[in-house]
């Protein structure tokens, strides 16, 4: 009897032991990661932090998706988690990370946020989509912006205009480009980038209080108001400075026409920055950004993160590490240098940057500090995706003239955002 | 031990025939048995799944709170919401557009191409498959080719412009009541070469002996294919509808790459309609219920035609 239990208890702590052993042997040394940054500057910005995390030992394993954009991305990860075989981490955007953080598929990453202070240099109103319940559970790689608008220098020289500062000066600007018989406006008429332009129309026409309250609140007195009705009537404005093949087209044939000098101007979140860089054109010299008319001193920001699932054991130290790498001041520069975006941290040095970059960096400081900052109705930022979704409907069926007057539309919104709720 | 053994062998024997036997019974079943197997759950089963879904809450993910007609309710009422015109209503209409030109096309271009081909020319061996190609192309292929043939800033109008005919105006493709119509141009283009095959396949098996009587009766060319020929040719016309019918119903990157992302929401179809309320707009319940409906319109057309046409069988 005796012997049977020490024997018991002997075998007992050996597995104990080794098992201990295995555990600490078996920390896996790769990260895997889902991402659609697959085509040539992103590509390049996000072999930077391959390079960082290859360095410490960390291999590298992308999570193969097909086709380019983002949905069937999204499509792909929703299968892997819901089949429990997460990926160490993937690109996310907006209200999906809260998805799966509700769902309470995101893991935690507290500790290390709480070590390297991150609260204190992410903008506040970010850190809605990369934190549940005081819980860090996803890193935010960059800040883009979708307020700004872009202009071909030569063509602005040519026209004599100058720098627009509230939406009167755009149209007026707008109206010399149209006398010297360029296309004032270049558009994609799809309705993202209909809703995207939309956005600075409505901060332009009513600031950044009355954007929060109809858009973040979704405050029904705001939502159909006249200021909301005008901003309407300012996007039909804008209908009319566009050329006449404009429904359907891609956003970076849009940019190809400013930078040919086919068209005047641009109203586009600052990847368009990533097209003029690719035509090796360069900012103040060859193409101009502004913010959109009237919204300067405001950020509409979207941002990337990378979402941090709740991973087994053995894969955690993976992912720490690929946090750490990610929130890294070097990478958030190398990284925004090339993707033409902002760090999604405020201390990072502004030296790399070029003059839109670094308008970029200061203008988040400015607005964080303000409390103008603030999310993207259109790119998913403001609202869930149903309500987003119902956002883009209304103004595109406005736009393509589907919905008749501004009275209908303001009507529409707020039936179409209260349906989608 | 040898008495033990013997009859032993022996009906070992007599079994081995016999398993030899009934496995040549089963030997059918089995091999059909995973892909029946395969096609029970992955197709009805989900189907089922599908419609359970459509009766719930589930907006990212699954859930299995069921809500009841909630969700019927809400696309019953966008049925019905014309001015302006909800998704689901633009998705319908468009889907009645979009199928019926297409099937109806397909079929008559399909079948002319076909009789032409089938008058012993010269070439044929050449122009069939030029015919049949564009089905070798992928939908997203066909969508974007066309999208840039059809754009009035650089492809077919301009190029009428530089010829000189300056009023010449085609901008379906950048209007967006009128986009659909250019979705059903590019999918007619692909799949008419396909149909043309089957029915000419089928007019090859028709019996030159019929159409000798017919041609010593004295029948014209017109009454020989109106009266024997196509009435001969049903079945395939049959299998040419189903096929039509099942590729218009699932188009769905035709018309997201012909028409750009669906500006104005103009170019809604059923489909796509699912697919962003499922997956990209995070109401799964709404997307299922729109499934169901498509499923259940396709019942309530194909089930009264195949059970007339196989009913004579």
């Amino acid at each position: 009897m005796k012997f049977r239990t020490t024997l018991m208890a002997g075998a007992m702590a050996v597995s104990a032991i080794g098992f201990a052993a295995s555990a600490q042997a078996a920390d896996i040394k790769e990260v895997q990661m889902l991402h659609w940054w697959t085509s040539g500057g992103e590509a390049a910005a996000l072999n930077v932090l391959k390079q960082d995390l290859a360095k410490e030992g960390y291999a590298w394993k992308d999570v193969p998706v097909a086709g380019g954009g983002g949905e069937g991305a999204m499509t792909a990860l929703k299968a892997m988690v819901a089949a429990g075989n997460p990926p160490t981490a993937s690109q996310i955007l907006g209200y999906f990370a809260v998805d799966y953080a509700e769902a309470g598929k995101l893991g935690d990453i507290t500790s290390l946020a709480t070590k390297e202070g991150w609260a204190k240099v992410v903008p506040t109103a970010l850190q809605k989509f990369t934190t549940t319940n005081g819980k860090w559970d996803a890193v935010p790689v960059n800040i883009h912006s979708v307020n700004w608008i872009w202009l071909n220098k030569a063509v602005m020289d040519k026209i004599g205009g100058t720098e627009p500062k509230n939406f009167d000066e755009f149209i007026a600007l707008l109206d010399k480009a149209k006398k010297a018989g360029v296309i004032p406006l270049a558009l994609g008429g799809q309705p993202w980038q209909e809703a995207t332009m939309f956005d600075s129309v409505v901060m332009s026409t009513g600031g950044p209080d009355f954007y929060k309250k109809a858009f973040i609140d979704l405050d029904e007195s705001a939502l159909k108001s006249d200021t909301m009705k005008k901003s309407f009537d300012n996007l039909a404005k804008l209908r009319a400075y566009t050329d006449p093949n404009y429904a359907g087209r891609d956003w970076n044939l849009a940019t190809a026409m400013v930078i040919k000098g086919d068209a005047l101007v641009q109203v586009m979140g600052d990847w368009a920055k990533g097209e003029f860089k690719a035509a090796n054109k360069e900012a103040g010299k060859d193409f101009l950004c502004y913010r959109f008319p009237g919204t300067d001193g405001s950020v509409i920001y979207n941002t990337d993160m990378f979402a941090m699932f709740d991973v087994p054991a053995d894969r955690k130290a993976a992912q720490l590490a690929l946090a750490d790498a990610t929130m890294s001041p070097s990478f958030q520069s190398a990284f925004n240098v090339v993707k033409g975006s902002v760090p999604a941290r405020m201390d990072v040095p502004d030296t790399a940057f070029d003059i839109c970059g670094k308008k970029g960096i200061a203008d988040v400081k400015k607005a964080n500090a303000d409390g103008k900052f603030v999310g993207s109705m259109a790119q998913n930022y403001a609202q869930p995706p149903a309500v987003a979704g119902a956002y883009h409907d209304v103004v595109t069926k406005f736009f393509h003239g589907e919905i008749k007057s501004s009275d209908a539309a303001v009507a529409e919104l707020d039936k179409a955002l209260n349906n989608a709720k | 031990m040898t008495t033990t053994v013997a009859p032993l062998a022996v009906s070992t024997g007599m079994r081995a025939r016999s398993l030899r036997g009934r496995l040549q019974d089963v030997l059918p079943k089995l091999v059909l048995a995973p892909s029946f197997l395969l096609v029970l759950v992955f197709v009805y089963g989900f189907n089922l799944w599908t419609f359970f879904l459509s009766f719930t809450n589930s907006k990212g993910f699954t859930s299995t709170k069921l809500i009841g007609l909630a969700n019927y309710q809400k696309l019953w009422n966008w049925t019905f919401e014309t001015d302006p015109p909800s998704s689901w209503y633009t998705a319908i209409v468009n889907m009645g557009i979009f199928g019926g030109l297409y099937v109806a096309f397909c079929l008559i271009l399909g079948l002319t191409l076909a009789i032409l081909l089938d008058q012993k020319i010269r070439g044929e061996g050449i122009l069939r498959p030029i015919y049949l190609y564009p089905l070798a192309l992928s939908f997203i292929v066909t969508g974007t080719a066309w999208k840039l043939f059809l754009d009035p800033g650089i492809g077919l109008e301009k190029a009428v412009h530089d010829w000189g005919w300056t009023s010449f105006k085609f901008d379906w493709v950048v209007n967006p009541r009128m986009m659909i119509y250019c979705v059903a141009i590019a999918g007619i283009w692909q799949t008419s070469g396909f149909v043309m095959a089957m029915f000419l396949a089928g007019l090859r098996g028709i019996d030159g002996e019929i159409l000798k009587a017919a041609q010593i009766d004295g029948a014209s060319a017109f009454a020989t294919y109106w009266r024997i020929v196509l009435p001969i040719m049903r079945p395939i016309f049959l299998s040419a509808i189903i096929v039509l019918a099942h590729m218009a119903i699932k188009s769905y990157d035709l018309v997201l790459s012909v028409t750009g992302k669906n500006p104005g929401g103009a170019a809604e179809l059923p489909s796509t309609f699912m697919y962003s309320y499922t997956f990209t707009r995070n109401q799964m319940a709404v997307g299922s219920t729109s499934a169901v409906i498509m499923l259940m319109t396709i019942a309530a057309i194909m089930i009264p035609y195949l059970y007339s046409e196989l009913r004579e069988q």
